[in-house]
């Protein structure tokens, strides 16, 4: 990304003096160009080069954060087109639209602070309240935007294309950051000034890519959120790409800013596909209007899946884990500390409707297979764990239940634990089968 | 300031493959079905051709599943009868029929003969029109058995026999050149051995346009995240010429979906903030399939009737073309 070593060298002052650190100007923009220093260690850098260094460094989409407190959202600074290039960074932002005129907004903020969905150990809600200027009052507007400060600390996104109305409720609720939303061809000046004045972040709305790009040119404002103006699906997903493409491979600067987009479909289940496909093609925000939670559910799991880190394997906190009311005759299953692989069987586990506990053993993430191989998932290391471990405690028995596949363990960790090994399937999915066989 | 369009240059493009025979063709469906052959990424009209519409099958299987209670309003009239439950997923919305054999699992009390599957499939042939996949128990041997005896059973009519894996496609592969039908080929969410699968089975014969593969798509939730990456670079790979990345792609969605905890909970098995399981379920199938589409899917396996409603009509909106 940006700039080679040797671009950056021709823009060094070439003396060598080695103030930097690093012994010359040629070995210092190497390190500038792997990103492994900082343009500050030089102190003998001119103004011409520091900038056009800037701008070449810089991020190809800007990082932009709004909401306050605990409840600040960060959002852009992407860096690739697909996840497994290297990872997505800054999940979407999921917004619901209110009404300002709406006699029931008291009672959505309530319903939106009250979605929390729970599910394999993480904890997943919505992102903030975009308030709609529905009633074209700049009274109103400004009312609905303090009711909305007052009941909740998430973000807000105010949406008006009023500037003076922008400006009532932009003013009043300033110290919360909010997301302007929007400029346009016809109130840009206007609305730019309001957000230099309660110093919150803009969203620019074009009528297409090109004037999206021109308006972008002419705000002269940096914290900036972009709206090609789309609303179709597929036109969404073109624009959203387009503006990823040029911003990440041709570092196209009007459009190195995050994105924002709306659903349309009235029936709730079609707008959470909707948002499920502007999450997948990169949008930064995503305001919809359903609170439905049996829907919010899968929408969340989507954004967590996508924008889970590809280089990293995700591991669970190595213990014993209770599913259900467990006693001491509970049945102890061990399966690895990869993610997916513990939460699969424990879901499996938890479907036998057997109080049970499960051990994630520590394979530093792999999977059971893998860990077996590399020697992490073997009698020699679960052994002796077993043998001192708290779940000596939690029953009274001594026989634990191995994944069918490293079946050839069972010697060794019941050599090692005194422990009595009962071989599972290999296939976590058929864990129903097997305790309802060998359990019941 | 007009903007300049981006557009990724590619040479390849993906294989079209075609499922099913009409009369004309041979064979005896109402109807054929057309899958993949895009020159670019999903959706994206702008930058190539997108020739064919991602396409929906439904499952039916020959005994009694262990579905969510929630299936017995739609197929508890059927559940004993395949024939039936597949005249049933056509009024569904299926464009084509996926039927499991489970029922000859050599492992079962009465597991069902080669014979006893060959004659079923003719049965299900007689009664639809939609193009049929069949997938074989999942036991090599019997695999084998079973599907040589549906491919003579099906001659003519271009059906797709699954599941054809590394250590276990040179007897599938082998019934599927027997009687011209596509094979489905299974890699384990891994690159590598897709190609690699791909390159084994064209070897023994099977022409690479009947060919489709199953990078065994995981559920929303449990890992998917790893068939869409998977499934993205496998359609790059194809556009950037090589030519074993090219086969279309069918997603598991409905099985991977419903195999997971979140669309079966109910009451206090449910987690924190879930909700109702009937609409929860629902959504929960259709984000899995509707997130797969999103990497290139060109045939989703889906199983709730209205999780099928709701994943055509997000089609219908992808399909509209985009334009600059």
């Amino acid at each position: 990304m940006g700039l080679t070593g040797l671009a950056i060298f021709k823009l060094l002052p070439k003396t060598n003096c080695g103030e930097c650190g690093v012994p010359t100007c040629l070995a210092f923009a190497m390190a500038l160009a792997a990103g492994k220093a900082t343009l500050s260690q030089c102190p003998y850098v001119s103004d011409e080069a520091r900038e056009a260094l800037d701008s070449a460094t810089a991020p190809p989409i800007k990082l932009v954060k709004f909401g306050s407190g605990d409840k600040v959202l960060e959002i852009g600074d992407e860096q690739v087109i697909f996840r497994h290039d290297k990872t997505f960074y800054h999940p979407t932002g999921i917004f619901i639209e209110v009404a300002d005129n709406d006699a029931n907004l008291a009672a959505k903020v309530e319903e939106i602070n009250g979605i929390s969905v729970e599910r394999v150990g993480q904890k997943y809600e919505l992102d903030g309240v975009a308030v709609a200027n529905a009633s074209g009052s700049a009274d109103t507007f400004r009312a609905a935007a303090e009711a909305v400060a007052g009941k909740t600390d998430k973000a807000i996104i105010l949406i008006s294309e009023c500037p003076t109305c922008m400006e009532a409720a932009a003013s009043a609720i300033a110290a919360r950051k909010p997301l302007l939303y929007a400029a346009t061809a016809a109130n840009y000046e206007k609305m730019v000034e309001v957000a230099k004045k309660v110093a919150a972040p803009l969203a620019v709305k074009g009528e297409d890519l090109s004037s999206l790009a021109e308006l972008v040119a002419k705000v002269g404002y940096k914290e900036l959120v972009i709206d090609s103006g789309a609303r179709q699906i597929s036109q969404v997903i073109a624009d959203q790409t387009q503006i990823r493409n040029s911003s990440v491979k041709k570092r196209f600067r009007p459009f190195g800013y995050p994105t924002i987009a709306f659903t349309t479909e009235s029936d709730p289940a079609m707008e959470v596909l909707e948002a499920q496909a502007f999450i997948s093609k990169y949008a930064s925000i995503v305001v919809l209007k359903t609170v439905k939670t049996e829907y919010l559910t899968s929408l969340f799991s989507w954004r967590a899946n996508l924008y889970t880190d590809p280089q990293k394997p995700i591991a669970v906190q190595p213990g014993v884990y209770p599913y259900g009311a467990v006693n001491a005759d509970s049945p102890v299953y061990i399966t690895t500390n990869f993610s997916l692989t513990f939460y699969s069987v424990a879901g499996e586990v938890e479907g036998t409707r057997i109080p049970s506990y499960l051990i994630a053993f520590d394979t530093d993430g792999l999977s059971v297979m893998t860990a077996w191989a590399g020697g992490k998932f073997i009698g020699e290391a679960i052994g002796p764990w077993l043998k001192d471990s708290d779940i000596n405690q939690k029953v009274n028995h001594k026989k634990i239940i191995i994944p069918g596949g490293v079946a050839a363990i069972k010697g060794k960790i019941e050599e090692l634990s005194g422990w009595e090994v009962l071989v599972g399937p290999r296939d976590c999915t058929s864990i129903g089968s097997f305790a309802k066989l060998r359990l019941s | 300031m007009p903007v300049e369009i981006y557009k990724d240059k590619f040479t390849g493009k993906g294989q079209e493959v075609i499922l099913g025979a009409t009369k004309e063709q041979g064979g005896t469906r109402a109807y054929t079905v057309k899958m993949g052959g895009s020159s670019t990424l999903p959706f994206l009209f702008y930058e190539g051709e997108i020739p064919n519409r991602p396409v929906i099958a439904m499952e039916v299987w020959d005994i009694k599943p262990e579905w969510n209670p929630c299936f017995e309003q739609y197929y508890g009239d059927v559940w004993n009868d395949p024939v039936a439950w597949a005249k049933k997923a056509e009024e569904y919305g299926a464009e084509v029929i996926y039927l499991r054999l489970q029922g000859a699992d050599p492992e079962l009390e009465n597991s069902k003969s080669p014979e006893e599957c060959a004659k079923l499939v003719k049965d299900v042939l007689a009664a639809t029109g939609a193009p049929l996949i069949v997938e074989g128990p999942g036991q090599p041997d019997k695999d084998n058995d079973v599907l040589q005896a549906v491919a003579e059973a099906a001659a003519g009519e271009n059906i797709a026999l699954g599941v054809a894996e590394k250590d276990n496609y040179r007897g599938i592969a082998a019934a599927a050149m027997m009687g011209r039908h596509c094979i489905i080929g299974r890699s384990p969410v891994d690159i590598n051995i897709l190609k690699q699968l791909n390159i084994m089975i064209t070897e023994m014969g099977v022409p690479i346009d009947k060919v489709i593969n199953d990078p065994m798509t995981s559920s929303l939730g449990y890992g998917i995240e790893y068939s869409y990456s998977t499934m993205e670079r496998a359609r790059w790979g194809a556009l950037i010429g090589d030519k074993m990345m090219t086969p279309p792609v069918i997603c598991l969605a409905g099985p991977e979906a419903w195999s997971k905890k979140e669309p079966n909970a109910v009451g206090e098995d449910a987690g924190p903030g879930w909700g109702d399981q009937r609409d929860r379920g629902i959504m929960w199938e259709a984000m899995t399939a509707a997130a797969l589409l999103q990497a290139g899917g060109d045939l989703v396996l889906m199983r709730h009737p209205e999780a099928v409603k709701l994943v055509k009509k997000q089609i219908d909106a992808l399909m509209v073309p985009n334009k600059y």
